[in-house]
C-alpha cells in the first residue's frame, strides 16, 4: 500500500507532462463538458417559462444553480476510460502497462485527477460567465459541507464502475455499443438530462436504485440543500455500497480478464 | 455531375468491403437505436413537464430530431470518413495517389470513403420525419416540402464547406484532426431548436458552427414557420461557403509537397 502511494507523485508528473503535450485536445474536450450542462440549463429554463414560470417547483434561477453545479460535479466525476480501454488492448499498450509492478488503474487515477484539477482553469471562467448570464439562485444550505464529502465518494463510485464496464473490452472488441447503452442509462439517471425529481414513470425509482445519481446529482442537491436528512444518509449509504460493488467487480474480473488477455502489438 | 458518379463508385467499394463484416450491420443498428431513443427520451422527459418548449410543440421537435439524424447520417456516411482519410493522406504523403488521378482532387477526397452502415442513421432520421409529419397533420403542402428540400440541401452544402475548410488546414498544421472534434462537441446543441438559446449561443451556432442552418432551419420549413429571409440567407450562405471553400482548398493544395519532399 505504501509502495503504491509512493508511486503517485511520479504518476502525477507523467499525467501532467502528457496533458501539457496534448493541451489543445484537452481544451477541445472541455467544450463538450461545458456546453452540455449549458444546453440543459437553457432547455429547462425555457420549459419552465413555457409551463407558466416553473416546473417541479424549479424556476429558471433554480435550474441555473443546479446546472452550474452539475457542470462542476460532472467534470470532477467523469472519466474517459470506457472510450479508450479498447485501444489499449487492440494496439498492445496494455502489454507495456502490465510489465510494471503496479496495477494500471493507478495511472488512470492520476491522469483523471490531474486532468480535473488543471482544467478547473477552464471551468472557473465558464461558471463566471454563467453566473452573469443566467443569474442562479444559490440557497444557504445546511447540507453544503456534506457535498464536499460526497464529491470524492461520487468520483470513486463512477470511476470504479467505468473501469468495470471498460473491462468488457477483454471479451469483445465491439465495446462501442456497450458504452452507448451504459452512457444512455447514466445520462438519464444521473441528473444530467434532468433533475431526477422531474423524471417521469419508472425512471425516478430506477435512478434511486442505480449508482449514477449518487455519483453526480447527489452532491449537487446536497450543495443546494434540496434533501432531507434521511435522504442524505441513504445517499451516503448508496455511495459506499456502489464503491464496494465497483471495487469488487474490478478485483475479481481483472484476474479473469488477464487470464484471457493475449498480448497484441509490437 | 462527376461527383455523383464517383460517389456511386466509392459506395460500391465501401459496400463490398463492409458486406464481409455483416455483424457490423447489427452493431450499427443497435447503436443507432440507442442514440435515437436517448434523444427522443430527453424530449419525452421535457414534455412530461410542459406541453410546449418555447413556441415548439412535441411533434415539431420530433421532426427536428429527424433532421438531426438525417444530417448526422450524411456526415458519417461519407464526409467524416473521407476527411479522416484525406488528413491521414496528407500526413503520410499518400495524397500523391489521389492527385495523379484524372478527376478533380477535391471531389475525390470528399467521397473517397463510404461507411455504408451509417445509412441506418439516415433511415432513422427519415422515419422520424415521416412519423412527425404524419402527426403534424396536413400542414405540409408543396411549398413547405420544397422549402424543406432546398434548406436541407443548403444546410448540407454549408456543413460540407465547413468540413472541407477545416480539413484543408491540415496542409499547414499537419496534425489538426482534433479540430473536427470541435464540430462534434458543438453538434449536440443541434438536438434542440437554436431559437430557444440565448443570443450569444445562437450566434455561435449560426456563424461559427452553422448547425442552425443544417438542422433547425429545415425543421422550421416542415412546421411552416420558415421566413423568406431565413430561406434566402440559408441558400446565400451555402453558395458563398461553397465558393470560399473551393478557393481555400486550391490555395491549401499549393502547399502540399508530397511524400518524397
Amino acid at each position: 500500500m505504501t509502495a503504491i502511494l509512493a508511486a503517485y507523485p511520479t504518476l502525477f508528473r507523467i499525467a501532467l507532462a502528457t496533458m501539457i503535450q496534448y493541451r489543445v485536445s484537452g481544451l477541445i474536450w472541455m467544450i463538450g463538458s461545458v456546453l452540455e450542462p449549458v444546453i440543459f440549463l437553457v432547455v429547462w429554463s425555457v420549459a419552465a417559462r413555457s409551463a407558466g414560470g416553473s416546473v417541479g417547483g424549479m424556476d429558471p434561477h433554480d435550474f441555473a444553480a443546479y446546472y452550474m453545479l452539475v457542470l462542476v460535479v460532472n467534470h470532477l466525476t467523469f472519466s474517459w476510460i470506457t472510450e479508450i480501454f479498447q485501444y489499449r488492448i487492440q494496439y498492445g499498450m496494455l502489454s507495456f502497462q502490465l510489465l510494471r509492478p503496479l496495477h494500471p488503474i493507478h495511472q488512470d487515477v492520476a491522469d483523471n485527477v490531474a486532468y480535473k484539477l488543471v482544467n478547473l482553469i477552464v471551468i472557473a471562467p465558464a461558471l463566471a460567465v454563467c453566473w452573469f448570464l443566467f443569474e442562479p439562485r444559490f440557497p444557504v444550505a445546511w447540507s453544503l459541507p456534506y457535498a464536499v464529502l460526497a464529491l470524492p465518494m461520487g468520483f470513486a463510485a463512477r470511476f470504479l464502475l467505468d473501469w468495470s464496464v471498460a473491462l468488457v473490452a477483454f471479451w469483445t472488441t465491439r465495446v462501442m455499443a456497450v458504452n452507448r447503452i451504459y452512457y444512455a442509462i447514466l445520462w438519464f439517471t444521473s441528473g444530467r438530462m434532468a433533475p431526477i425529481a422531474l423524471l417521469p414513470g419508472v425512471l425516478r425509482p430506477l435512478a434511486h436504485a442505480l449508482p449514477f445519481y449518487y455519483a453526480l446529482a447527489f452532491p449537487v442537491e446536497l450543495a443546494l440543500g434540496r434533501l432531507t436528512p434521511a435522504e442524505v444518509w441513504r445517499g451516503f449509504a448508496m455511495q459506499v455500497l456502489w464503491v464496494g460493488v465497483g471495487a469488487l467487480i474490478i478485483t475479481t474480473v481483472w484476474r479473469a480478464a488477464l487470464r484471457r488477455f493475449t498480448a497484441v502489438g509490437t | 455531375m462527376a461527383w455523383l458518379r464517383l460517389f456511386a463508385v466509392f459506395t460500391r467499394i465501401g459496400a463490398l468491403n463492409e458486406l464481409a463484416y455483416r455483424v457490423n450491420f447489427a452493431v450499427q443498428a443497435l447503436e443507432s437505436v440507442v442514440a435515437a431513443s436517448t434523444v427522443l427520451g430527453a424530449v419525452a422527459v421535457v414534455f412530461s413537464q410542459t406541453d410546449r418548449l418555447g413556441d415548439w410543440q412535441v411533434w415539431e421537435l420530433v421532426a427536428l430530431i429527424g433532421v438531426y439524424f438525417l444530417v448526422l447520417g450524411m456526415i458519417n456516411l461519407v464526409l467524416a470518413p473521407s476527411m479522416a482519410k484525406f488528413m491521414e493522406d496528407v500526413q503520410q504523403g499518400t495524397l500523391d495517389f489521389t492527385l495523379t488521378k484524372p478527376e478533380d482532387a477535391q471531389v475525390l477526397v470528399s467521397v473517397s470513403q463510404v461507411q455504408v452502415w451509417k445509412v441506418i442513421d439516415i433511415l432513422v432520421g427519415v422515419g422520424l420525419l415521416a412519423v412527425a409529419i404524419h402527426r403534424l397533420g396536413d400542414t405540409l403542402g408543396v411549398l413547405e416540402a420544397s422549402a424543406f428540400v432546398v434548406t436541407l440541401l443548403a444546410g448540407a452544402a454549408i456543413v460540407y464547406s465547413l468540413w472541407i475548410m477545416l480539413a484543408t488546414l491540415t496542409f499547414w498544421f499537419i496534425r489538426i484532426e482534433n479540430i473536427l472534434m470541435v464540430f462534434w462537441n458543438v453538434y449536440i446543441a443541434g438536438r434542440w431548436p437554436v431559437t430557444i438559446y440565448p443570443g450569444w449561443l445562437r450566434l455561435l451556432l449560426t456563424v461559427v458552427v452553422p448547425i442552425a442552418f443544417a438542422v433547425t432551419v429545415p425543421a422550421e420549413a416542415i412546421s411552416g414557420r420558415l421566413s423568406a429571409l431565413t430561406l434566402l440567407s440559408s441558400v446565400g450562405l451555402a453558395v458563398v461557403m461553397l465558393i470560399v471553400s473551393r478557393w481555400f482548398w486550391r490555395f491549401g493544395l499549393k502547399r502540399y509537397s508530397g511524400a518524397s519532399a
